[in-house]
């Protein structure tokens, strides 16, 4: 009971924020409709609708992080943490009330990405809900980010981190904007070092209808998202424990 | 009279330097106390500690007879805090506020319903039960801080600053708010202000450096000073050297 009032409460909060929809929702549409305009005009292949949507939809959940990160770290620097650790809430309804209302916020958010790319050509199948589901790692991975964004940072420094860094990270790390087998080398290297380019990879993958491709790739992006959960529920009890809240 | 209070050596250390040193204090069951200090003194590190939001790095304090160090949820079951700084959920309207925190106390949904009309009403919130809380003015946003200190009905409330940064009219008021409360729940304010500690508290501590000072009355603490008024006391107990109890 507790845990769902704490949830509810920062439902709320990242809901009633304009700023979140428009970057959440409108961002990653304005730039799924440019990419498609360009592709129309100068056909390439990597701006076709079933390779761009699933770009997009990763691309988008790092705003997912910025949310969440700020969230926390404004309630941190507004003392309302403080109040909150004052009440009887154990650390993990502390970190399952910030994680839970953003992980459906996450999955709506990818869903209208590609409801968008039906209108431009995307293939209405059961392909699509199980991109979905492929991206749920990648989403946890971004909300495990933001926490631990929001655990250290204040709310300026998360818009840094992941508003500019991660999202910019993600954008081009992710084999999303141009090919990363065109560049090659130590840039390819280190994006499949990286969880991004493996989640684009593996809702690709999806879409297209080639299962067996899903699961090399989308291990990847589960070991980044269960160890940066890990480290965010180990700083945030920390943080919690300590003096600087 | 039972202590509401009783801290044992209580101390907290940053690095090298001494926040609280070895506080003996004891706060009667139904008393408003005031903790009084120059910034530094160490006025809400004791009150970090004392609502288990800061770990004490020696010594111990019972509040309602269970220990902040061995059982900070017992303790938490039974206070609440307001916070230095203005702590509300921005984007909750004032209601949905109360409700939150009543709920995060183990209240169900509709107790927390009733127990929101209640405060609302007492603090003169009515009228703007559905506002958000970041259009509300400063003194409201302080009065709502507070009413979501009280709602869980805590045996012992601890107000940090509660009328900082707040105009006359406005301080006044919650002199009035906290009036009403006295007896019934035992109360820890911290103040910079000699005439809010003067007009509200059954008896003063001033703290100096970390360490307790004196203690007593307000007439008591002139009566030892040999001071006119309580705010030549506090200057006189503030500039000497050494300390008591």
């Amino acid at each position: 009971m507790r845990l769902l009032v704490f949830a509810s409460r920062n439902r709320k909060e990242l809901l009633r924020d304009p700023l979140n929809l428009a970057f959440g929702i409108g961002f990653p549409l304005v730039l799924l409709l440019l990419l498609s305009a360009i592709q129309r005009n100068v056909p390439v292949n990597l701006f076709k609708t079933d390779q761009l949507a699933p770009g997009i939809a990763v691309f988008g959940l790092s705003f997912i992080a910025l949310f969440s990160g700020t969230l926390i770290a404004k309630d941190r620097t507004t003392s309302f943490l403080m109040r909150v650790f004052a009440s009887p809430l154990t650390g993990s309804d502390f970190i399952l009330g910030y994680t839970l209302p953003v992980l459906p916020m996450a999955i709506l958010q990818s869903a209208i990405t590609f409801g968008a790319a039906f209108f431009l050509g995307l293939a209405v199948n059961v392909n699509v809900l199980i991109a979905l589901v492929v991206l749920i790692p990648a989403a946890v991975l971004f909300i495990a980010i933001g926490l631990l964004a929001g655990t250290v940072f204040t709310d300026k420094q998360v818009g840094a981190v992941c508003g500019a860094l991660l999202t910019n990270v993600a954008a081009w790390l992710s084999g999303t904007w141009f090919s990363l087998d065109l560049v090659g080398g130590a840039f390819k290297t280190i994006a499949y070092l990286l969880p991004f380019a493996h989640a684009v990879d593996a809702t690709r993958a999806a879409i297209a209808g080639d299962y067996g491709a899903i699961f090399p790739t989308l291990w990847w992006v589960i070991g980044y998202a269960a160890a940066t959960m890990g480290i965010a529920v180990i700083v945030f009890k920390r943080k919690m424990q300590s003096d600087a809240t | 009279m039972t202590n509401a209070i009783q801290t044992t050596d209580l101390a907290k250390v940053f690095g090298t330097k001494t926040a609280v040193s070895k506080l003996n204090l004891s706060v009667r069951e139904g008393e408003l106390f005031a903790l009084l200090g120059l910034n530094g003194a160490g006025k809400t590190t004791t009150i970090k500690m004392l609502t288990c939001l800061s770990r004490p790095t020696s010594g111990d304090a019972l509040v309602l007879g269970d220990s902040i160090v061995s059982s900070p949820y017992s303790v938490k079951e039974k206070i609440n805090v307001s916070p230095q700084e203005t702590a509300v959920a921005r984007n909750l309207s004032a209601r949905e506020n109360l409700e939150m925190i009543a709920g995060l106390h183990g209240s169900d949904r509709s107790t927390a319903q009733t127990q929101a009309d209640e405060m609302l009403s007492a603090f003169g919130l009515v009228e703007v039960a559905g506002d958000k809380a970041k259009r509300l003015s400063g003194g409201m946003q302080r009065r709502l801080s507070i009413a979501m200190a009280l709602i869980s009905k805590p045996q012992m409330l601890f107000l940090d600053e509660p009328t900082l940064g707040l105009d006359v009219l406005a301080r006044r008021e919650l002199w009035s708010a906290i009036e009403v409360l006295k007896g019934g729940v035992t109360i820890m304010l911290t103040t910079h202000y000699m005439e809010e500690a003067e007009a509200l508290s059954d008896r003063i501590g001033i703290m100096v450096k970390g360490a307790l000072k004196a203690v007593g009355t307000s007439a008591e603490l002139i009566s030892l000073t040999g001071a006119k008024t309580l705010e030549d006391a506090f200057v006189a107990l503030a500039t000497e050297s050494g300390t008591s109890e």
